[in-house]
């Protein structure tokens, strides 16, 4: 049925430019929709790129900033275009879910937006493919990556964001410790909150808080969906990313550096559109508290360092892979 | 006289070309098996890139299929050629393509010259091996396996269950004893010839070809026929974890790798550029006798199974989440939990942090907010004092406070008062010591100056919430340690109590208490309860406070800290 979504919807898009031909049968693919991110743009690429992205197929959700025509020039993108709801494609699922079915069978395919950063164990030594190399040979199929946000200490409109900046040299605080969790009995996977966004945003109703989990890599096969965001999938087996005996299978996060200065105008700009899960409780939310420049810094925060530093605190792990 | 090494490759034919001629180029020959699969027109591109090398063979394809016979086909094949074309050849080394050597080759043909009867093939008895695959060990060779375990698994099991309870036992070959042990070995011209020129070889091969994975017991178990001195383990350094599948190497393990001393390791990553480059070029330094020492590499692979299949002890997070009973430990270690001790005790929390130097906390999960040590609003791991955000989960809101202070004792106050407190994951968790002083509640009502309708309602009320909270310490499935005094108990004799617990907590030797804490003034409480009494509300919690003696006691002027000389 999600499958049939995607199908329909493949209509909305219209390519600017397909290099999909240079596609290589061992290629791990990054799918990601992005809106007038040109400033984050560069640095996403360059980052990827260094961890052995093969190609990235993006879908644009008609920018104006010149974002399009940028990733339009870079020799290792497909871009795609759409001027139709972002919400009512689910949030650009059923467009990424559209274009896995079409060039992703068989590839491993990482779906982040422009502000998720991919850590991964021995993302310092070893590039991605080694890792998929890896669950290969383990016969694992998904991956999780837990979202974890970072933020700048002090309000978060004190350091502006340049372009080809590494995000993580201004928000590279976060929360170590609060998360919560509990299994969801209809697509098996966990459901997380917690982190600065529920400490700040949504101290008096929790339940609110956006879901942190997320299976951004996936072995792709057509019979594949995300069903919604990149929170869960079908068939259900692919949530089963958490070991339930004790055991730690291995895991990832996605540094996410939402909270750079550009997050102000994001925040007024989407509320506006009223495209975003929920009815846009959260930007709702974030504009309520972003009048008062908050700050998301606390005396707990814990400094960013490296994957050893994220995995000795338990929001990741080496599993079995040494 | 040199050694030969065979090479079964199935994949990365780049690196096996690489590899190949760094043997020869040491003068060793190589002969090559590559799998069956394999298409045509790569086995053949592959064979061309080495066909200048004259010391490079290709042997019979076979199909090679985990747990199956075609693998032993393989090493067979290949041996065969390798004795017969390369008559120098005295010790015969099985690989695989991604296997590289470590060392020097000159180090490792030394190390076999001055060893010349020696067979390098790990070799165990069934009974001795814990690392089977499926919970198959004697199993393996008395009964049939014509399904693959990778592609036909439902068959596989199913047919393995019939033979079970039709006690199908098939017959050992007379004159062998089945060994096991890790595939890659390294055998003596002679051991070798034995095996392969043997006259009952044909009895051997039919048999092995249904035992579930033959390259691990098929050598191994023959080799015992024939050899004057087997060293029972493998030079090649290759660890599994607990799938049975090999770790893999990569670049950041090049200096474990260097000073492992191993001879050859299993497996290499095909991308490991730095691994590749620092190993296949001419040696440097002097030719080393070392033995091969590979426990530090054994040490971290170990850990890595054990961080799969036991994980990290009072951890929750995305991927270990444990169903109920199977945490191994549902915090990550021990903590105190103390009921009606700061409602008797006037400077409790303050005395216990300066006993045992531990973290401290008011009522955890007192209605108002989580208060913590210091009256902070945020503690470790940003965790938030928001009532609202801990009763949304509050067992998580606990294991993550004691997860986010490792290596630091946490104590803290529960109460009846405290509704949203996980009652029941406290008494069940074996880290929880929980002291409990019962009725203590009445103190705070006691002492308030609130009208008395009003108290004799919110007696009853806590009375009903902490006694339902004593039923869940009480339970049989409570795993605390668990103590619980009446409070007129408790106010008998206080120290001996204290002095257990802070025992048992013991930061650093046992001490005698030198300063206990200060009790509230307790005169008049007798009569206090005398009068919920007489209201109609019955306080049992706190055991008997007859009105007299109390009274008695107060005429005494008010009781000094309690000092035990």
């Amino acid at each position: 049925m999600r499958l049939g979504r995607a199908f329909r919807k493949r209509r909305e898009l219209r390519p600017i430019a397909d290099r999909t031909d240079q596609i290589k049968p061992h290629d791990l693919l990054l799918y990601s929709t992005q809106r007038n991110e040109q400033v984050r743009l560069p640095y996403f690429l360059e980052y990827y790129r260094d961890k052995g992205v093969g190609h990235f197929l993006f879908v644009d959700n008609d920018s104006d900033d010149g974002s399009l025509e940028y990733l339009a020039e870079q020799p290792d993108v497909s871009v795609w275009h759409t001027r139709h709801s972002y919400k009512k494609s689910k949030f650009g699922v059923d467009w990424l879910n559209w274009l896995q079915f079409r060039y992703g069978h068989g590839h491993w395919c990482l779906v982040v937006d422009p502000d998720e950063f991919f850590i991964y164990p021995f993302c310092d030594t070893r590039p991605i493919t080694a890792l998929t190399d890896w669950l290969d040979a383990s016969s694992i199929k998904s991956f999780s990556a837990m979202l974890l946000d970072m933020y700048p200490r002090g309000p978060i409109t004190e350091q502006p964001y340049r372009a080809g900046q590494d995000p993580m040299e201004i928000a590279c605080w976060f929360d170590a410790g609060n998360y919560t969790m509990t299994k969801n009995p209809d697509f098996g996977n966990l459901w997380i909150q917690g982190g600065p966004r529920s400490r700040v945003f949504f101290p008096e109703n929790p339940e609110l808080a956006p879901a942190l989990n997320k299976v951004p890599l996936v072995k792709w096969n057509r019979r594949y969906v995300y069903a919604s965001s990149t929170h869960m999938l079908l068939p259900r087996g692919l949530n089963q990313v958490f070991d339930e005996w004790g055991g730690e299978k291995a895991s990832g996060l996605l540094l996410h550096a939402k909270f750079l200065d550009t997050f102000t105008t994001k925040a007024e700009e989407e509320l506006k559109r009223n495209q975003h899960y929920a009815a846009s409780v959260e930007y709702l939310a974030y504009a309520e508290r972003l009048r008062d420049n908050p700050e998301l810094w606390c005396k707990w925060s814990e400094k960013y360092i490296n994957w050893r530093q994220l995995e000795i605190l338990g929001l990741m792990s080496k599993g079995n892979w040494a | 006289m040199t050694v030969g090494i065979l090479m079964l490759v199935h994949t990365a034919f780049d690196r096996a070309e690489q590899v190949a001629r760094h043997w020869t180029k040491y003068g060793c020959p190589v002969v090559i098996h590559v799998d069956a699969d394999v298409s045509a027109k790569t086995y053949k591109a592959f064979a061309a890139s080495l066909a200048d090398n004259e010391n490079v063979k290709f042997c019979k394809r076979h199909k090679c299929e985990w747990g199956a016979w075609g693998l032993v086909a393989a090493s067979q094949s290949a041996a065969e050629l390798m004795l017969d074309a390369f008559p120098n050849v005295r010790h015969v080394y099985l690989s695989s393509g991604s296997c590289l050597p470590l060392r020097p080759v000159k180090e490792l043909v030394d190390y076999l010259d001055a060893r010349p009867r020696t067979d390098f093939i790990e070799s165990a008895t069934t009974a001795d091996v814990p690392w089977t695959v499926g919970g198959l060990d004697h199993e393996r060779f008395t009964l049939h396996f014509p399904f693959s375990w990778r592609r036909q698994r439902y068959l596989f099991d199913r047919w393995v269950d019939i033979q079970r309870a039709l006690r199908i036992k098939r017959k050992i070959p007379h004159g062998i004893v089945p060994h096991m042990g890790s595939q890659w070995w390294c055998l003596t011209r002679q051991t070798l010839s034995a095996i392969l020129q043997d006259p009952e070889r044909e009895t051997f091969d039919t048999y092995f070809k249904r035992v579930w994975i033959p390259d691990e017991s098929y050598f191994q178990t023959l080799a015992r026929l024939y050899s004057t001195n087997i060293e029972s383990r493998s030079l090649t350094l290759s660890k599994f974890d607990f799938q049975g599948k090999p770790h893999i190497f990569y670049d950041d393990h090049l200096q474990l790798l260097r000073r492992s001393d191993c001879f050859v390791a299993r497996k290499i990553w095909h991308k490991a550029h730095r691994v590749y480059d620092g190993f296949l070029r001419d040696p440097e330094g002097a030719i080393k006798m070392s033995e091969p020492n590979p426990a530090k590499i054994d040490r971290i692979f170990a850990k890595a199974v054990e961080r799969r299949t036991k994980g990290r002890t009072g951890l929750y997070m995305q991927s270990r989440f444990p169903n109920d009973g199977w945490e191994n430990g549902m915090t990550f270690g021990r903590y105190s939990v103390f009921h009606g001790f700061s409602e008797l005790f006037e400077d409790f929390e303050t005395w216990l942090s300066k006993t045992t130097g531990a973290q401290v906390h008011g009522h955890l999960f007192a209605p108002e907010r989580a208060e913590f040590s210091g009256g902070q609003k945020v503690i470790n791991g940003a965790l938030s004092d928001s009532p609202i955000a801990r009763d949304y989960n509050s067992i998580a809101f606990l294991t993550n406070l004691i997860w986010n202070t490792r290596g630091e004792r946490q104590c803290f106050q529960v109460g009846p008062r405290d509704e949203g407190a996980p009652v029941w994951f406290l008494a069940k968790d074996p880290n929880a010591q929980i002291s409990v002083i019962s009725g203590a509640w009445a103190l705070p009502l006691f002492k308030s100056n609130r009208n008395f309708s009003d108290i004799r309602k919110e007696a009853a009320r806590l009375q009903k919430l902490e006694n339902d909270q004593l039923w869940a310490l009480r339970s049989p499935y409570a795993k605390a340690r668990v103590r619980i005094w009446t409070m007129a108990e408790f106010i008998e004799a206080p120290m001996e109590p204290l002095q257990s617990i802070i025992d048992e907590i013991g930061n650093g030797a046992p001490r005698r208490l030198s300063e206990a804490p200060r009790m509230t003034d307790l005169s008049g409480f007798g009569q206090f309860l005398q009068n919920l009494k007489n209201q109609g509300m019955h306080p049992y919690l706190m055991g008997d406070f007859p009105v007299d003696t109390l009274e008695n006691e107060q005429k005494k002027p008010p009781r000094k800290p309690y000092l035990v000389q």
